[in-house]
């Protein structure tokens, strides 16, 4: 059991289930990323962990207890929303304060805790104005800072950068991350953007459509996608689908690739070794673009690499990369080649494939088979 | 920069002038004459400005004035009206808010359902409910009182008091409700703490609105007031009415603006603040 418990939990509005049972424990510490597209059923676990929205079926527990019925303001959680949900009828002070008001914590305690989380968030210069005079970034601090006061079991967060700038929603996110380092707290955490997902996580669930999809660390999300929906959704530029065919050729597990010319390119694909029942079989080669590189480039401690000479279709220089694209299997595969790489559009390239990398999907279930 | 005065420019303006005019010619009769003796009027000098300027018809309406049995002129009847438009308001607007904030941030099964029915109440016309109504004031013991009155128009006044209030609450930002929860507060505390200092504009719409309609209302004051606790609206009617000796049109004059002023008045102070956006920088941004 862990330190919060969502066990089997669903949430129906009337008819209409957007959430399945849903099965996540936890651990105390941790900072857990629920990821996924708009409409997944995000923001709805966590407003039910939050107390905001009813359970339709399943128990909540945090630190043991199950807290189903037990009020938001009871909960000992706290919560950074997405728009900041600043009172603007007060100043940065009177909304930091106003939850130490409610649970009745006497004056004096409620300035020192001001003061201390103010230096911690550099807001000090802050106290006196209006949310209305505040920039973004300011703002977003000032959020954070009232959930700061609590002491809380559990930190929820919903899309909290998502009204940043670019560059301060990298800066933030470094913030935040130093944050839970420096304080230890349990965080659950709302994103739609699958680097702030990688970045910041000890574990994520990849959401969609009302699932989990998978639940695992950044690395095992990364590097083993439980399905197509979550290799694609998990990192940029997203992770080649190809269909290929699986093979046995001389003994060795193959993993057949058209070319746009229409003859085949064979690759050793020894993750594969253990399916002789898909063997002449259709299946969806996943390979990431930094496993798809120039010689160079390469891995070299890989224990399959596969060179092959393939005719580029672009370049693309993106500064630190190079990025090239290639037709395999009918479909356009990006490979992520050093800056200074020799490929040109209309010639042959040597790309080197880092087999052990790539994995294997069924084309009909999505599931990964290897 | 120069707007060149052509020929429409200059037909525009002069179409402008003249309805200023149109629009504040009664103003300047009422004033003028209102500022002028007796004699000055029944001689026929209805648009003149007063040659012998005189507060005598002022004092007159505000305290010596014929008007119930007693020659009271129509102070009590002003203390009266405020009395009851005062109440009346500060209570239709607390109920109106409360109203809006329940049916838009505390959804139950059935809200819109409410919400219309309240809305039908801005339909039902005064006249078909005088007889009704008349019956509860009986039976509340409340007949021809001020808090009788108070009353009426708080019942009335509450379907558009309601009808404001969700409206400006249902573009309120759900999450500061949400955070508030989360900081513990309750249902009330909220209402007070988050929803109400945010309610500037709508409030002083909704003050505007009732406070004119109440003040200048006169169907509900002549039927369910006795002589003690009648409005100012009815007593400037029987002011204007009564029958004894001449009809002295300079007081009635200076009645009839002295009702009219208390509602412009309103408009003047609240009416500056209906500009001001008072929640900008709440949420996003
Ligand atoms: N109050 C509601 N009534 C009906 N459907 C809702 C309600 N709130 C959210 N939904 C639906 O639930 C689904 C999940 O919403 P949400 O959790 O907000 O998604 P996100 O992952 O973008 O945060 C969406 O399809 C949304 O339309
Ligand atoms: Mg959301």
């Amino acid at each position: 059991m862990g330190f919060l418990d969502i066990d089997n939990v669903t949430k129906s509005y009337g008819s209409v289930q957007v959430l399945n049972s849903t099965q996540i424990e936890v651990e105390e510490g941790e900072f857990l990323v629920l990821v996924g597209p708009s409409g997944c059923g995000k923001s709805t676990l966590l407003n039910m962990i939050a107390g905001l929205e009813k359970v339709s079926d399943g128990e909540i527990r945090i630190n043991g207890t199950r807290v189903n019925e037990v009020r938001p303001a009871d909960r000992n959680i706290a919560m950074v929303f997405q728009s900041y949900a600043l009172y603007p009828n007060m100043t940065v002070r009177g909304n930091i304060s106003f939850g130490m008001e409610m649970h009745g914590v006497p004056k004096p305690e409620r300035e020192a805790k001001i003061a201390e989380v103010a230096e911690l968030l550099q807001i000090t210069h802050l106290l006196d104005r209006k949310p209305g005079q505040l920039s973004g970034g300011q703002r977003q601090r000032v959020a954070m800072g009232r959930a700061l006061t609590r002491y809380p079991d559990v930190f929820l967060f919903d899309e909290p950068l998502s009204n940043l700038d670019a560059k301060l929603r990298v800066d933030m996110r470094t913030e935040i991350k130093k944050l839970h380092q420096k304080l230890g707290t349990t965080i659950v955490y709302v994103t739609h953007d699958q680097i702030e997902a990688l970045t910041l996580s000890t574990r994520i669930a990849v959401m969609f459509g009302g699932d989990v999809q998978q639940l695992g660390t950044p690395q095992e999300i990364y590097d083993n996608p439980a399905n197509m929906f979550v290799a694609g959704f998990m990192g940029s530029p997203a992770m080649n689908l190809l269909p290929a065919r699986l093979l046995r050729q001389d003994g060795v597990m193959c993993a057949g690739l058209k070319l746009a010319d229409g003859s085949e390119v064979l690759l050793p694909f020894p993750r594969a070794e253990g399916l002789d029942r898909y063997a002449g079989r259709e299946i969806v080669l996943g390979i990431r673009p930094e496993a798809m590189t120039d010689p160079e480039g390469a891995d070299r401690d890989s224990p399959a690499l596969a060179q092959v000479d393939l005719p580029v279709d672009v370049v693309e220089p993106a500064g630190s990369d190079t990025f090239v694209t290639v037709s395999l299997g009918g479909r356009d595969a990006i490979g992520r080649f050093r800056a200074h790489t020799q490929a040109r559009a209309g010639h042959p390239a040597r790309f080197a494939f880092d087999m052990a990398k790539a994995v294997a999907f069924d084309p009909k279930t999505e599931a990964r088979l290897a | 920069m120069s707007i060149p005065l052509s020929f429409g420019r200059i037909s525009l303006y002069l179409l402008l002038g003249l309805f200023c005019i149109y629009y504040l010619l009664p103003l300047y009769v009422m004033v003028a004459n209102s500022l002028k003796p007796l004699d000055e009027i029944t001689s026929g000098g209805m648009m003149a400005l007063p040659s012998d300027w005189t507060l005598a018809p002022w004092r007159s309406a505000w305290s010596e004035a014929q008007v119930g049995v007693e020659a009271t002129g129509l102070r009590p009847y002003f203390t009266n009206s405020l009395v009851m438009v005062v109440p009346a308001v500060m209570i239709t607007t607390l109920m109106g808010a409360l109203n809006g904030y329940v049916l838009t941030k505390w959804r139950f099964r059935g809200d819109t359902l409410i919400f219309g029915l309240i809305l039908f109440g801005c339909f039902i016309p005064f006249q078909i409910v005088l007889i009704p109504m008349a019956r509860t004031l009986g039976l509340l013991g409340l007949s021809g009182t001020v808090p009788g009155l108070v009353f009426v128009h708080v019942i009335y006044g509450i379907s558009f008091s309601t009808l404001y209030f969700r409206n400006y609450y249902a573009a309120f930002p759900t999450e500061l409700v949400r955070a508030a929860e989360i900081d513990g507060a309750g249902f009330f505390t909220i209402f007070r703490r988050i929803l109400l200092p945010n309610s500037g504009p709508i409030a002083v719409v909704c003050v505007i609105w009732l406070f004119t309609n109440i003040w200048n209302d006169f169907l509900f004051g002549a039927s369910f007031s006795d002589f003690d606790s009648q409005p100012m609206t009815v007593a400037l009617n029987n002011l204007v009415q009564s029958s004894t000796g001449v009809k002295e049109y300079n007081v009635h004059f200076a009645g009839a603006i002295m009702a009219a002023l208390p509602t412009l008045f309103v408009y003047v102070v609240a009416g500056r603040f209906f500009v001001r956006g008072l929640m900008t920088g709440s949420v996003k941004g």
